[in-house]
């Protein structure tokens, strides 16, 4: 077995006096991939969002490779990789230069010519080859997205939480975006997401979220 | 000595240890706020000497300045709370907190309108921009902000915590603000007559302690009252809470 | 081709850690970037500064001796409200798009980022405002002393005022409304910087010396710049908790 990255135990959540996730507990190792299932408000993006620290209204154990996450939390920012709803991309810039900022908070040390093409190749990757220096309000919501999805193929990670990636992406997108999740996995990488979609991922794990917080199921 | 804070401190951040353990601490405050302050204003308005200069009229000090201390004194405390918030996450300080606000804002606000009062005899109008009233307007509005940016949030928790970041900010600023008034004020209004003289005679003090003192423990129980509507709202869903309602 | 920056970097442990002044670097200059595309956030406080300061003589009347009287004040006022109408946009937009979920999930410490958002901020909004303050304080009668003390006070006090009334916005930025919230929030903090301020505008006009009131203004910027990011930083926390 590969290394546990991600470990969750006794995990509650309470958002205005009721009970959204109720000791919820799971593993998650290095190639792994677990989607995130469930009705409409049964918490899965405040999951999400507490797994990836944006929120810290929970209770329970949240380790980080061996660690709780709030004693190893710059490693845990350094390692993973959130991509939410709204997907921080700034529609003055061009996607080139989005990149750029996001690559240079997470402190990717290239400067220059270096990172300048590693970007390039990422935005060729997602269909966007002629597009590195238009405004991204030019661009339609589909290039938008891929943009964004633009930083899975150039932001060094570990963990992917992915919220709802596949929102607003053609079929062909949908397809490779699966290929890359695969090939992250099986380079040692792990990938959270939540998607109404119906995966085609072989060994892919299922974590049900049920309303009223109490019921989840893992399988 | 240390173990006993933290039991305290652990016992009154429980809800509903801090609701019955107020409620059986609420009448001696009430007792002591009554029996401090109606012989403190009935010493101060009837039988205290009248002042040389002022003559009857400085007698408004026996509510003003229990006031004002209070008011200042509210903020602190709702500062400290905000860091109890902040560091320690304790749910009863969110609730405490929230119930200082108005509470103090009503003190500030009685200040200036004895001081409005005060001001009438002594300076021949209802306001003048003196260095204390200023501060003390000042102060009303950092309480009128607290209370904004409580309401304005929905969440209990996000609410309370940004009100903690801004009440410790205010906190900060109290002293710098009072300074650059005072600064302000000479620069301004050289020589204008201080409202309370600084050395005051035995008769008078005796009874603006007590008023002080009374005004504390009015406070005490304001807040106290305040904060249990605050539990009661906060854990209405909670078993204890359900069994007190059906059993009154 | 970059070595590691493909996801055969899966092991982030090739990637150095960050330094401060990069994650810095990258937000001033996207925010000055971003700040020169949508040029109507550049200009729009600087008119409004200046046409508030053009009303006041259309609402007082043009003698000379009372402009000279209120202008100090008058030029802090606006100055004042014209931070005030800017900083609301400080960190909405970002909230909007969610870079700012970015910023905060990022290896580089959110005070940080926060500084060089505010001083992007600062040069865009408040700068342009400081440069034409001169031509207003001859439209007020002022004279070359008192000119130059109103530049050195608005250079050193409205920093200040961006770094209070960023603590505003960053406790507003999760609610739509945020606009007034944050003018009653942060007026009464502005308090000490208005009088000082206007203090050495008013020493200069009466040809008194000023340095202590700009010393003054100083210790509130260095206090602000120590002390403020942190208190906006803990601001945007619990906004986006929310």
């Amino acid at each position: 077995m590969s290394e546990l990255l991600l470990h969750v135990k006794g995990l509650s959540c309470e958002r205005d006096d009721r009970m959204l996730i109720r000791d919820l507990a799971f593993d998650l190792h290095g190639g792994e991939i677990l989607q995130i299932e469930g009705p409409n408000g049964s918490g899965k993006t405040t999951l999400i969002r507490i797994l990836c620290g944006l929120s810290d209204d929970y209770e329970g154990e949240l380790h980080w490779r061996g660690q709780p996450r709030h004693r190893n939390d710059d490693r845990f920012r350094q390692e993973h990789l959130y991509f939410g709803h709204l997907t921080g991309i700034k529609t003055s810039l061009s996607p080139r230069e989005n990149l750029r900022w996001i690559l240079q908070l997470k402190g990717v040390g290239e400067r220059g010519p270096a990172l300048d093409t590693a970007i390039e190749t990422a935005l060729e990757k997602v269909g966007l080859a002629s597009y590195e220096d238009v405004p991204v309000y030019a661009l339609s919501a589909g290039q938008k997205r891929r943009v964004a999805l633009a930083r899975l193929q150039v932001e060094p990670a570990l963990l992917w939480v992915l919220d709802e990636p596949f929102t607003a992406i053609d079929r062909k997108g949908v397809a490779e975006l699966e290929a890359l999740i695969q090939q992250h996995a099986s380079r040692g990488g792990s990938v959270l997401l939540t998607t109404h979609h119906a995966l085609d991922i072989p060994g892919l794990r299922k974590l049900q979220l049920g309303l009223g917080g109490g019921q989840w199921a893992l399988n | 000595m240390f173990a006993t804070i933290k039991r305290l401190y652990h016992q009154f951040g429980s809800p509903r240890y801090f609701y019955d353990m107020t409620g059986k601490m609420l009448p001696w405050l009430i007792a002591g706020a009554v029996l401090l302050i109606i012989p403190g204003i009935v010493w101060g308005l009837a039988f205290a000497p009248p002042d040389y200069l002022q003559g009857n009229s400085y007698r408004i000090m026996y509510i003003h300045v229990p006031a004002a201390s209070l008011a200042m004194g509210a903020y602190v405390m709702m500062a400290v709370a905000g860091v109890v918030v902040l560091v320690w996450r304790m749910k009863m300080a969110e609730m405490v907190a929230r119930s200082i606000a108005p509470i103090g804002a009503s003190f500030a606000f009685l200040c200036l309108i004895t001081g409005a009062i005060w001001g009438k005899p002594t300076w021949g109008t209802w306001w003048v921009w003196d260095a204390r009233l200023t501060s003390m307007l000042i102060l009303l509005f950092l309480y009128i902000g607290v209370m904004a940016l409580n309401m304005a949030i929905e969440n209990a928790q996000s609410a309370a915590r940004a009100t903690a970041v801004l009440s410790i900010v205010g906190a900060v600023n109290i002293p710098i603000i009072k300074y650059s008034v005072e600064w302000w004020n000479t620069l301004h209004q050289p020589a204008s007559i201080s409202m309370t003289s600084s050395s005051m005679a035995t008769e008078m003090l005796i009874p603006l302690l007590l008023c002080i003192f009374g005004f504390y423990f009015l406070f005490a129980v304001l807040l106290i009252m305040a904060t249990r509507c605050e539990i009661l709202q906060r854990e209405q869903r909670s078993n204890w809470v359900r069994q007190l309602v059906e059993n009154n | 081709m970059g070595t590691e920056l493909n996801p055969a970097a899966v092991n982030p442990a090739v990637v150095k850690p960050p330094s401060m002044a990069q994650g810095f670097n990258a937000m001033l200059r996207r925010d000055l970037v971003v700040a020169f595309r949508q040029r109507s956030d550049l200009v729009n406080p600087l008119f409004f500064f200046i046409m508030v300061i053009a009303l006041f003589p259309l609402g007082i009347g043009p003698e000379p001796s009372t402009l000279q009287k209120i202008a100090p004040g008058v030029i802090w006022i606006a100055a004042l409200l014209s931070t005030l109408l800017s900083v609301d946009s400080l960190f909405r937009q970002d909230f909007d798009d969610g870079s700012l979920e970015l910023a905060l999930l990022s290896p580089q410490p959110l005070f940080v980022l926060v500084l060089g958002k505010i001083i992007a901020h600062w040069l865009v909004t408040a700068l342009p405002l400081i440069l034409v303050s001169p031509v207003l304080g001859v439209m007020l009668y002022m004279d070359a002393d008192t000119i130059q003390a109103t530049l050195c006070s608005l250079l050193l006090g409205t920093p200040v005022l961006s770094m209070i009334s960023a603590i505003g916005a960053a406790l507003t930025v999760g609610l739509r409304k945020g606009g007034v919230l944050v003018a009653i929030i942060a007026l009464p903090l502005y308090v000490p910087v208005l009088i000082f301020g206007t203090g050495a505008v008013e020493a200069a006009s009466m040809s008194m010396a000023f340095g202590g009131q700009l010393a003054i203004l100083g210790a509130f910027l260095i206090l602000a710049l120590a002390f403020a990011p942190f208190a906006i930083a803990a601001g945007l926390r619990i906004s986006l908790n929310g």
